[in-house]
């Protein structure tokens, strides 16, 4: 029972990441129809920079832990937006009304691209960093087992859900989001009402790599190691959390995401471990089976 | 509100071998509601889709004046259009945002006026007052067109729940929250029974009184045409063929032959 608490506290903390992540495929593609297979390395290339910038403020001498956290958030979420938008931009934007497969195949190739970009700058070795914000608040101890909740995970958790009900503000509340909506649902309309599309889009990407560069940071500092290939695994399990979830729909990225986070825990924990992302992929080989839109998506119905 | 609003001039549009514009030249007055007539495949809705910048017409000139300025439309994308010529259009089949509500069609309209009050994003994020105005006046707009079109109890309704005539009236209000000169409507009537039909001329006549909108309207409801514009435009195989007030076009043997064809023809059939 113990070891159950303990394995849901790390499933919805993995699960959390992996939501973040999952909002950015889930929104690219109800904006323009497309996956955007690169946004796994814009997750990546947000934990370096955090890497990075960790790294110079310690050199720095900046000590005070929630400074530095903030000021390598605020630093990782302005350069993968710039990212974010320059994928658009260069790879998508003009493939735009070209066949259906253009853009996936040329998302594809920018993955292959930014991971052996960050490879050849960076290095092909592990990066790690000393662990930053430690300690754990102790839940349950029995003789033999302690169930702790570490602060690291709190502030994974409830950063999360914080942006996650920030950004649902955003898309229900705002004039962007009623715009991005719109765009979503009639682009051709919404430049006929002046909207500026391709600026919905950029923007679009923009904060999906913003949300991903929060991933890619708290994923660094949870583990403390990133290496050049770590985008594509948590890229590809984002992507199972937003078709699990029903691709297009965003609370069904947020859900998909600790379901999947929850699957991997569990079955790392009760079963082998190094069949975990077969069990994942299980699962969403199944829900595909029986139920195509994913859970909380909108079936396509065809007019006929 | 007198003058020339919209001229087209030497306006050709081809596809490949087909020319479905041929040297077309029309203009709308201010403050009238002009009609475009013609048969089926006369090159209608091309038109439309030249002066709201679908098409990049192959030859001639879209000029619209406003405010003493001059803008061709030829040469404008899609929602410049909109955000700077301020031209509005509805589609003949009905494309509205079917899942956001009846109130967010016709926010999401006043887009590029809440952009302006909100600073291109800065006064909007700090929930500055200058925005929260604007947002407020946009809402009280959008309450304004749900009163007149009778639809202010389906407000937080999703669009696509709407009945069809509710629909179209919603479109023709969402158009109009853009502050447009000219309202190209492509089709209003289609679909629509007597009655609402008969609604629809009421609708369109007081925009035109008081809201000051020219309107450009393409329809083959005989009714609605005759009934409520001050000028026809006849397209027959992309050409003009007459042009007119209402009860001169109706006399023309020209307009007459397009529609009904040539007497001999009919003789024989």
């Amino acid at each position: 029972m113990e070891y159950f608490l303990q394995q849901t506290i790390n499933g919805i903390t993995l699960g959390a990441v992996y939501g973040l992540i999952a909002i950015g495929y889930t929104m690219v593609y109800g904006i323009v129809g497309m996956i955007n297979f690169a946004h796994g390395e814009i997750y990546m290339i947000g934990a370096f920079i955090a890497v990075i910038a960790f790294t110079l403020l310690g050199m720095m001498g900046v000590t005070w832990v929630p400074a530095a956290v903030l000021i390598v958030l605020v630093t990782a979420m302005l350069f993968t937006a710039a990212y974010g938008w320059a994928v658009e931009r260069i790879a998508y934007r003009p493939l735009r009304g070209s066949f259906r497969l253009a853009p996936l195949i040329s998302a594809i190739g920018m993955s292959i691209f930014l991971q052996n970009y960050v490879q050849l700058l960076q290095g092909a070795r592990v990066k790690s960093i000393q662990p930053i914000v430690t300690g754990a608040i102790p839940l349950i101890e029995t003789g033999h087992f302690q169930v702790a909740v570490t602060y690291i995970q709190i502030l994974i958790v409830t950063l999360t859900i914080a942006l996650m009900i920030s950004f649902s503000l955003l898309i229900t509340r705002t004039r962007f989001g009623r715009a991005q909506r719109a765009c979503e649902q009639d682009q051709t309309m919404a430049a006929l009402l002046g909207i500026d599309v391709d600026r919905t889009i950029s923007m679009t990407f923009m904060i999906g790599a913003i949300l991903a560069a929060v991933a890619g940071v708290m994923v660094t500092l949870y583990y403390g190691v990133v290496d050049f290939f770590i985008g594509f695994q948590a890229g590809i399990k984002a992507f199972a959390a937003a078709v699990l979830g029903g691709i297009g729909s965003l609370p069904g990225a947020m859900l998909g995401g600790f379901l999947i986070g929850l699957v991997e825990a569990y079955w790392s924990a009760y079963f082998s471990i190094e069949y975990k992302d077969i069990a994942t992929f299980s699962i969403l080989i199944l829900v595909l089976i029986f139920r195509p839109s994913g859970l909380l998506g909108r079936p396509d119905v065809e007019k006929v | 509100m007198n003058g020339v609003l919209l001229d087209v001039a030497n306006l050709t549009m081809r596809f490949g071998g087909l020319t479905a514009i041929d040297d077309l030249s029309f203009s709308a007055q201010a403050g009238h509601i002009t009609a475009i007539i013609g048969p089926n495949g006369a090159g209608k809705t091309t038109v439309f889709n030249c002066i709201t910048g679908f098409y990049k017409p192959t030859l001639g000139r879209i000029a619209l004046a406003r405010d003493s300025a001059t803008f061709d439309l030829a040469q404008m994308s899609g929602h410049k259009i909109a955000s700077a010529a301020h031209v509005a259009r509805t589609f003949q089949n009905i494309r509205l945002f079917p899942r956001m509500t009846v109130l967010e069609n016709l926010i999401v309209a006043q887009h590029n006026k809440l952009m302006c009050a909100s600073g291109y994003t800065i006064a909007g994020l700090f929930g500055l007052p200058s925005y929260r105005k604007a947002e407020r006046n946009a809402v009280a707009k959008a309450r304004g067109w749900l009163e007149r079109i009778g639809l202010v109890d389906r407000a937080d309704d999703e669009a696509g729940t709407l009945h069809y005539g509710a629909q179209r009236k919603l479109e023709i209000a969402r158009a109009l929250c853009t502050d447009p000169v000219l309202l190209c409507l492509d089709e209003p009537a289609a679909g629509l029974n007597a009655r609402e039909s008969a609604e629809l001329n009421r609708l369109l006549l007081d925009i035109r009184a008081t809201d000051g909108v020219s309107l450009l309207l393409i329809e083959h409801d005989m009714n609605v045409v005759m009934g409520i514009s001050d000028h026809i435009v006849v397209l027959d195989y992309g050409k003009r063929i007459a042009n007119g007030t209402p009860d001169a076009v109706r006399a023309d043997p020209a307009v007459i032959r397009a529609y009904l064809g040539e007497p001999d023809a009919v003789e024989s059939a």
